[in-house]
């Protein structure tokens, strides 16, 4: 018992401020390879642009098109082959390898809006796929429009024309 | 009972008589596969939703438990669960097949050890004598709940947790062979200000370190009375800064050894779960499976199982609040230690 008596109170109290074990921890959090991500999704970003390029080269070939009228039809293929990985479900795992590379705009759009859909399925059409499809991607859109307004009011002012 | 600040000591300590542990396919290629009474090879468990699929992984879990106790689900007095999803369904639906009166709880994390160190004391007061505690997490569930849909791309931090998907379940009972509960010991709320949810880790560290530390000296023992000392989950990066702590606050952990579930259910390194394991099922299967199957072959004879829960929700930290955690200590003997100690 005796040891019991002197075990007690014997250690020293949790006395760090938030302020000090915010230090502490972010210390001992392991580096993120900011060098590594940034190879990758270069390289990952540059290969879907490239993958987009060649499928807009394929349309302009096959079917004369112009480059403007190969544009839609070439968005249309990236947004369906992003939509098929994602529901293989291989899109999030190429993305935790690759980061941003991903998040190239009409794969990455189409896959947030995908995932939302796939996840919500099981709430019902309206409750469940209709009002979360946006869930990710809204901001996006809300965003988009809003940079685009004040684009355009600078646009208009310096007297671009438009 | 109660000794010291917060600690339960049981005179007549409750026995765990059965467990059972179900799993999904991460898990069963982990380390502790051979440790799970039930490892599923999908995520889906042949059912339209997550949500379904989780509490299918805790009614399996409490049947295995039940017809290896050799009872009937009728003769389970009370069963006291609960898990990380909102409202605890998983629980509250796997009591409505059940049938058992049902006592629902939230630690999230730490709920494996909460609901065990509840249906103890309950067992240990002559408030019942047989009492079921489970618990189960859904890697799906919890990503499509806290995080983001389970299949977007986004690329996730080294300090991330991937959660299991499992299910655990025990029976305490006043009498029977099996290891006894001996005491548990309740922790406080402690916030030392981390925002960030991928980084449970070091956000649920402190709260461990409290309640390891209180464990200690309400009862008055040293960590080397204790083959082993556990945490739930604090996972690669937690649980280094909880031992950086307990030896800056001079705690003689080197006494013992010092793990972590999160850190046993997987093979770290060669699995893609970032820093490692969480969620409720973590620690409950790991201790539920693997700890007292070691225990039963006498490779350890005392353990204490310290379980940590961040008791945050998707509401609260996009409102910019930081992250309260909790962390529950059960201590569990194996019967040939108790025996040893009387002589």
């Amino acid at each position: 018992m005796a040891t019991k008596e002197a075990q007690r109170g014997a250690y020293k109290p949790l006395s760090m401020s938030p302020k000090e074990y915010k230090a502490f921890a972010k210390n001992r959090e392991p580096a993120r390879s900011v060098f590594k991500n940034c190879v990758r999704a270069f390289v990952i970003g540059g290969l879907v642009c490239l993958i987009g390029q060649g499928v807009q080269q394929f349309f302009m070939a096959a079917f004369h098109m112009n480059e403007r009228q190969a544009g839609n039809p070439t968005v249309a293929v990236m947004i369906l082959i992003s939509v098929i990985l994602t529901c293989l479900g291989v899109y999030d795992k190429i993305a935790q390898w690759a980061g941003a590379g991903t998040a190239v705009p009409v794969t990455g759009f189409a896959n947030a809006m995908c995932s939302a859909a796939i996840e919500h399925r099981s709430e019902g059409l309206v409750l469940g796929v209709g009002a979360n499809m946006f869930k990710l991607a809204g901001s996006v859109i809300v965003f988009g429009v809003v940079a685009a307004f004040f684009v355009g009011i600078v646009h208009w002012l310096l007297g671009l024309g438009g | 009972m109660r000794s010291g600040e917060r600690t339960w000591l049981f005179p007549a300590p409750p026995v765990i008589v059965a467990t059972g542990t179900v799993v999904g396919p991460d898990e069963g290629e982990g380390p502790l596969a051979s440790d799970y009474d039930l490892v599923h090879p999908d995520m889906e468990l042949q059912q339209p939703s997550w949500e379904k699929a989780e509490r299918l992984l805790l009614e399996q879990a409490s049947d295995i438990a039940v017809s290896k106790a050799g009872l009937k689900k009728e003769q389970i007095q009370f069963y006291v669960g609960g898990d990380l999803l909102n409202q605890i369904i998983s629980s509250t639906f796997a009591a409505r097949s059940f049938g058992a009166p049902y006592i629902g709880v939230f630690g999230a994390c730490s709920t494996s050890m909460e609901s065990l160190a509840l249906a103890s004391l309950m067992v240990a007061s002559g408030a019942a004598d047989t009492v079921m505690a489970g618990t189960s997490s859904h890697n799906c569930t919890v990503e499509k709940q806290f995080r983001y849909p389970t299949e977007y791309g986004s690329q996730k931090p080294p300090t991330a947790q991937y959660t299991v998907t499992g299910a655990g379940a025990a029976i305490v009972a006043k009498a029977g062979s099996g290891p006894r509960v001996t005491a548990a010991t309740i922790g406080k709320v402690v916030d030392l200000g981390i925002k960030d949810p991928f980084n449970m880790g070091a956000a649920m560290a402190p709260a461990a370190v409290d309640t390891i530390q209180a464990h200690l000296q309400d009862t008055g023992r040293e960590p080397g009375y204790y083959d082993l000392i556990v945490t739930g989950d604090l996972a690669g990066v937690g649980h280094p800064i909880a031992a950086e702590i307990l030896e800056r606050n001079g705690v003689p952990m080197e006494q013992t050894l010092f793990r972590d579930c999160g850190l046993m259910v997987y093979d770290v390194a060669k699995q893609k779960v970032q820093a490692g394991g969480s969620g409720c099922a973590c620690s409950a299967v790991v201790a539920y499976g693997h700890l007292l199957k070691r225990m039963a072959k006498g490779e350890l004879k005392r353990i204490l199982v310290v379980a940590t829960g961040a008791l945050l929700s998707p509401l609260s930290y996009q409102q910019g609040e930081t992250i309260p955690c909790v962390a529950h200590a059960v201590a569990i003997e194996a019967d040939a230690s108790l025996e040893g100690k009387e002589a």
